[in-house]
């Protein structure tokens, strides 16, 4: 029932060979009810196509836009949701939790 | 992450073999821990628990800075002895599960693959299909569901000896002392046969083969998961 995560990054590995630009989203912390558990991963090529979650979609585009300035800048950052948030506006989880998505160029 | 972190990240995946990620997500500092090379590592303790529990989360670094740990084990493989009737139902199910699964049984007007379309079948005995899939191991589970001992034993013994993460055996209670019989004859004390979930299945009163193949999957799920469950279905489940 893991093999999912081991996909995701099985893809990542083969869109970088490829030639693709490629950041991986990673879920490093959790509070309350999210959606996604820790370890949960998001890979996003440079446009924009993407595989896997780190939530139930409730955050994702927010995530990818961010995955895109990764790709340019190669500086991994880490990204916070929550509907306590000022981001919330943008994205926040419906669900009441909070997150924290560390996202990386694969170089 | 460095593109040849996570190929060796995968070749370990791929082999069947536990690693760890661990980050530092301030300066996206990273490297791969084989778990093999866990005891030498200076985070041992740390990772150790990490790989026991399963759980990817933040710990704290040599330095008091905090790190990152994500736990690659495995995928689950489900090996099935038994090509019947109650197999053909596990296998959309354990698909939906993304549990990899295999289907063992000699009998080969059982082990068709008309009747198992898409599916790793193979027709031999558990001794010689298994030695085929490469060895059991903490991440396999293992459901004996022949009901002939001749098949069923041999790979229940394989199971134990190999600490899978859940065994199951079809057949009724009287069936299964009968089984316990056999096994301590073999060698095998009572820790060791209260770990084969017998009759397989949580009990929700299931009748048909895709309701018994549910029961079956539910009590792997639970099993595998029995750190999140509360009270007595985790002292059931835990066995």
């Amino acid at each position: 029932m893991l093999s999912t995560e081991d996909d995701i990054l099985r893809a990542a590995e083969g869109w970088r060979r490829e030639g693709r630009a490629v950041a991986l989203a990673t879920v490093i912390e959790t509070w309350g009810s999210a959606p996604r558990p820790v370890g949960s991963h998001l890979v996003i090529d440079g446009d924009s196509r993407f595989l896997g979650s780190v939530s139930g979609g409730c955050v994702e585009g927010e995530v990818i836009t961010e995955a895109l300035d990764v790709i340019e800048d190669g500086r991994p950052r880490t990204l916070e949701f929550g509907v306590a948030d000022e981001t919330a506006w943008r994205a926040g989880l419906s669900c009441g939790g909070r997150i924290r998505v560390f996202v990386e160029r694969i170089d | 992450m460095r593109l040849d972190t996570l190929s060796a990240l995968n070749a370990e995946r791929a082999a069947r073999r536990a690693a760890l990620i661990v980050t530092d997500p301030e300066d996206g500092g990273q490297r791969l821990v084989r778990a093999a090379a866990i005891d030498v590592d200076p985070l041992a303790p740390l990772l150790r628990e990490r790989l026991r529990t399963g759980k990817s989360g933040l710990g704290e670094g040599p330095d008091g800075r905090s790190v990152f740990v994500a736990v690659h084990a495995p995928p689950v493989r489900l090996v099935v002895i038994g090509a019947v009737h109650i197999s053909q139902a596990l296998v959309p199910l354990a698909a939906q599960l993304d549990l990899d699964l295999t289907v063992i049984d000699p009998r080969s007007a059982f082990a068709s693959p008309e009747r198992f379309p898409g599916v790793r079948l193979i027709a031999a005995w558990p001794d010689e299909a298994l030695r085929d899939i490469g060895p059991l191991d903490a991440y396999t589970a293992v459901a004996a569901l022949t009901h002939d001992p001749k098949i069923d034993d041999p790979a229940l013994i394989a199971a134990l000896r190999a600490d899978c993460a859940y065994i199951g055996a079809l057949g009724s209670r009287k069936t299964h002392a009968r089984r316990a019989e056999r096994l301590r004859e073999a060698g095998f004390d009572e820790a060791a046969i209260g770990r084969i979930h017998a009759p397989i299945g949580l009990d929700i009163g299931a009748v048909s083969p895709a309701e018994i193949a549910l029961s079956i999957l539910a009590q792997l799920v639970a099993t595998l998961r029995k750190d999140r469950l509360k009270g007595r279905d985790a002292a059931d489940a835990g066995r």
